[in-house]
């Protein structure tokens, strides 16, 4: 199952959040600092999942861009690899060319796919 | 309220600017997000919905970044009626992000959704869909499902795929609308579009996922799909169904030639695809299938060759998530064909060494499958390096855990050496830099795992110092053999106690002070110098530690001082037997003026113990075969589930009330009555002095001129007026007396002495079993003294000394059995969706 769904730049702010479980306003911050410190801890030639707290973490980067997805044990960790990519794609070929800035300025179109 | 014109409208923030706005104003972004609010709370007040939905707009990004937008519900509802579509969106969007099922304004969704649901614009109904798909609750569900289980037929695919989508979410907060919805959602299984046909198969895993036993009839259905789709993520998921099937079918032998039939197309599937996560997801269920098949299927350990060389290809993989997919499913293969994967484990210990985290964790898990006795002083050798090169980070405390957890496995099966595993906890108590003060004993073959224990406590910061501490409690415990090197190493570290109080990350590493002192005191027939031993817990540096090892230090000092009274009264040296009660008397004190307690407890009980000891001492009375005795007897390990697997004694019946219950008719009709006349003639007595008949028709007559006087007073009906002439006749008012005495009936709530019954009877009933245990234990050949409330099973064998573990069963109850059903969960969603669906 998939938990939430982030994408945070190098910075720590987060340009697009989507929760499929509800977690409160003030644990969402936390929650995404600390998972943005855990994928910027690592080097380009670790792999990209990691074991955080009762879930796995799977994250991309893209440019300065991560994009973070979190899930339990259920769920097989390399179609979520993939289906993060595949998210990617539809963002370019929606946005031709997609950047950070497009994310986040069209955030209600992004949030809705 | 400023109403602002059209032109000045064009100067409203729209959401570009307000991003814009706030990446321009990093320093003060707090202060320039709240002017932006109160912008914002001003726009919600106009009219105009564009302006409300442009502003809704902002608060959803502000919600994103952590702000809390729950007070602008209310006008995100607004913004969903709009019939415009993008701010209708906004509005979904808004609700989809910040509405849950606390959330009081939800209920007046349910038309504005449901005129949605019918709306002839495909997109009005979509954005409906995904809308409510994250706030559904359960009174929504009920009043929606109809609509949408209508929706899942709808002609265009797009609202097909939604309908189909959001009636998972639908199920989960109202279960009943499973029954009448599922052969709907079995015709979307053979939806000629795949987008549907996915939806339906993802919905249908899902909830297999949590009752397999219904979906098990449409596993034919299923076979077709996976031989026939093409889509790789619809094959995933199928296969992940098949799995959760199987699973279960491992269970029942329901269906074992399902799993039989799909060896073969998933094993073509793992031959030709080139999509890792469908291989991924192949080798999974193949594993979860052949483990299914365990029992007797020789040809199938073809199929487990293939998939370990599969792999192994995997993780000799330079890519690193292609390695961790091959570790994680080769430690899923471990468990049933241990065998397959040991002729690997070369390559797993190469994957120890690796840079990555994730793997190095991946590769620890393995590696706890396949210790043996052979390898295992090896690995751990190997991973001590690791520790060492893991500073501070919770790899390492995970490292820690794995060591103990291999080591403890089966109860030590795999420890030739228990000495060994000893000195690991008491190495990592002192300071680095600081040497032993005895080297560490040389690799003798006996004394390998308490050395490991020992050092372990070396490393600073561990937070395991409660783990290493259970860990030596445990061995020195269950290996009879050891008891001697643990005491020695014990004492050691008593003695050299003082530098690891003063080490400032103090929490690991006091615990094993406790461990330390407890070892010592248990087996002080094994010290040496045990003088000095005591000495050593007397220091006054010792009040420093926590309260719990303090507590425990002056529990043992008592053993070890009986013990020693009683080597000196045996040798008849009465001097040294008053000296050491003296030095007792001595040192005490500091301790019975201790914050915490329980020390002072211990102390000031052990101190007057030992006052009294001194006396009896005075007058030539021997007196160490009693103080012996205090301590006589073994104290076993006891199950964590004895408590709950005591007996009811026979004779107790738990649901006879203990006393009589109360007749409530009685005295609720009695008892108001006497007080109440009580109550009345207090009044009337009360009363008299004060007002007078006379007076108080003065008063009347006089407030009735003013009344009358009184323009903008509103006449009252006569009625009134007689009330006040009772006043002092208090029968004619329907007073209600409260008896506090007898239980206040509150329809629906539990009563406060329900629970106080509850409480004597448990209470009770533990008493009894307390007198129970303790009639049995006097009958017990040896006097014990009470301390635990642990029933003695017959399980000391004394194996030869090769360091086997003497003591593997804990303490239960007599009868009881080991196993015992893990509570579940009673508000679990998913419990009720397990609905027979075939009936």
């Amino acid at each position: 199952m998939i938990k939430f769904f982030l994408m945070v730049n190098k910075q720590g702010q987060t340009r697009l959040s989507r929760y499929y479980e509800h977690v409160e306003i003030n644990k969402r911050t936390m929650l995404e600092a600390e998972v943005i410190k855990n994928c910027l801890s690592r080097s380009k030639d670790q792999c990209s999942f990691i074991e955080y707290k009762d879930f796995k973490l799977v994250y991309r980067q893209y440019a300065a861009l991560f994009v973070v997805v979190g899930i339990d044990q259920t769920e097989n960790e390399m179609a979520v690899y993939e289906l993060i990519h595949n998210f990617v794609e539809v963002l370019d070929k929606y946005f031709s060319r997609v950047s950070e800035l497009d994310v986040s300025f069209s955030v209600p179109e992004i949030r809705l796919s | 309220k400023m109403v602002k014109g059209s032109i000045d409208r064009m100067f409203d923030k729209n959401l570009q600017d307000l991003v814009r706005g706030i990446r321009n104003h990093k320093e003060d972004e707090a202060k320039y997000i709240s002017q932006c609010i109160d912008e914002i709370k001003q726009e919600l007040k106009q009219d105009n919905i564009a302006v409300k939905a442009n502003a809704v707009c902002k608060l959803t990004y502000l919600q994103m970044l952590g702000y809390d937008i729950s007070w602008a519900a209310f006008n995100i509802i607004e913004v969903m009626s709009a019939s415009k579509f993008t701010f209708k969106r906004i509005g979904y969007l808004a609700a989809s992000q910040c509405f849950h099922e606390g959330t009081d304004v939800i209920m007046l969704t349910t038309n504005q959704i449901r005129k949605d649901l019918s709306s002839p614009n495909q997109y009005d109904t979509g954005v409906a869909l995904t809308g409510l798909s994250c706030f559904v609750t359960p009174d929504l569900a009920r009043d929606l499902a109809n609509d949408i289980m209508t929706l899942m037929s709808h002609t265009k695919p797009y609202i097909r795929k939604k309908a189909v989508l959001i009636m998972y979410k639908v199920f989960l907060k109202y279960p009943e609308s499973l029954r009448p919805a599922f052969p709907r959602l079995k015709e979307k299984l053979e939806d000629p579009d795949p987008g549907v046909q996915s939806a339906a198969v993802n919905v249908i895993c899902e909830l297999a996922r949590r009752n397999p036993k219904n979906y098990l009839s449409l596993a034919p259905l299923f076979f077709k799909l996976m031989t026939s789709s093409t889509n790789n993520w619809v094959l995933i998921k199928i296969i992940k169904l098949a799995s959760i099937l199987l699973c279960f079918g491992a269970l029942t032998p329901l269906e074992p030639r399902l799993g039989k039939k799909l060896i073969e197309p998933l094993t073509n599937l793992i031959h030709s695809t080139s999509a890792m996560s469908l291989l991924y997801e192949c080798v999974n269920t193949v594993i979860a299938v052949l483990i299914s098949l365990s029992s007797g299927m020789p040809n199938h350990s073809a199929s487990i060759q293939l998939c370990v060389q599969k792999l192994r290809i995997l993780i000799e993989d330079s890519d690193q998530n292609l390695k961790y997919l091959g570790l994680l499913a080769m430690s899923k293969i471990l468990k049933t064909h241990p065998k397959s994967v040991q002729s690997h484990k070369d390559l797993i210990l190469q994957c120890l060494d690796d840079k990555d985290e994730s793997i190095r964790l991946r590769a620890l898990d393995l590696l706890y499958g396949m210790v043996s006795k052979k390898n295992l002083m090896e690995i751990v050798k190997k991973l001590m390096i690791h520790v060492d090169k893991a500073e501070g980070t919770t790899y390492r405390d995970e490292l820690l855990t794995k060591i103990i957890d291999i080591c403890s496995q089966s109860n030590y099966q795999y420890i030739t050496n228990f000495e060994w595993s000893v000195l690991l906890p008491a190495g990592f108590g002192l300071l680095t830099g600081v040497t032993w003060g005895c080297p560490l004993i040389p690799p003798h073959p006996l004394h390998r795992y308490i050395s490991i224990l020992v050092e372990l406590t070396r490393l600073e910061g561990t937070r395991h110092g409660h783990l290493i501490a259970a860990q030596m409690l445990d061995v020195a415990i269950r290996v009879k053999a050891i008891r001697k090197f643990a005491v020695s190493q014990m004492a050691m570290l008593l003695d050299n106690a003082h530098l690891l109080a003063s080490n400032t990350q103090r929490n690991g590493i006091c615990e094993v002070l406790y461990a330390a002192a407890w070892i010592c005191g248990e087996f002080s027939e094994h010290l040496e110098e045990t003088n000095q031993t005591l000495e050593a817990m007397l220091r006054p540096k010792v009040t420093t530690l926590p309260g719990h090892i303090q507590a425990v230090y002056v529990q043992n000092m008592v053993k070890l001082y009986a013990s020693i009274l009683q080597q000196k009264e045996q040798a008849g040296d009465k001097e040294a037997a008053q000296e050491i009660t003296q030095l007792m008397i001595e040192r005490l004190p500091q301790f019975v003026q201790s914050a915490d307690l329980e020390v002072q407890e211990r102390a000031s009980c052990i101190l007057q113990l030992i006052k009294y000891i001194q006396k009896l001492q005075a007058k030539e009375v021997p007196v160490a075969e009693e103080v012996i005795a205090l301590f006589a007897g073994e104290l076993n390990p006891v199950a964590p589930k004895a408590q709950k697997k005591v007996p009811v004694p026979e004779g107790l019946d738990l649901d006879a009330w203990i006393n009589e219950p109360p007749s409530d008719s009685e005295s609720e009709d009695e008892k108001p009555k006497t007080i109440f006349h009580e109550e009345e003639q207090r009044h009337s007595r009360h009363r008299q002095p004060e007002i007078d008949e006379e007076e108080l028709a003065r008063r009347r007559e006089a407030r009735k001129q003013e009344q009358a006087n009184n323009p903008f007073y509103i006449k009252s009906s006569p009625s009134p007026q007689k009330r006040y002439q009772d006043t002092p006749g208090v029968d004619h008012i329907p007073v209600v007396q409260i008896d506090l005495s007898v239980p206040l009936k509150v329809p629906g709530m539990p009563m406060s002495d329900q629970y106080v019954k509850l409480e004597e009877e448990r209470r009770h009933k533990q008493k009894l079993e307390k007198d129970k245990k303790k009639k049995k234990q006097k009958k017990e050949k040896r006097g014990k003294h009470h301390r635990h409330n642990s029933l003695h099973t017959e399980s000391e064998e004394d194996i030869a000394p090769a360091h086997h573990v003497d003591i593997i069963t804990e303490e239960m109850p007599e009868n009881a059995l080991p196993s015992d059903e893990d509570d579940k969960d009673p508000n679990d969603p998913y419990k009720a969706l397990d609905i027979d669906l075939d009936k």
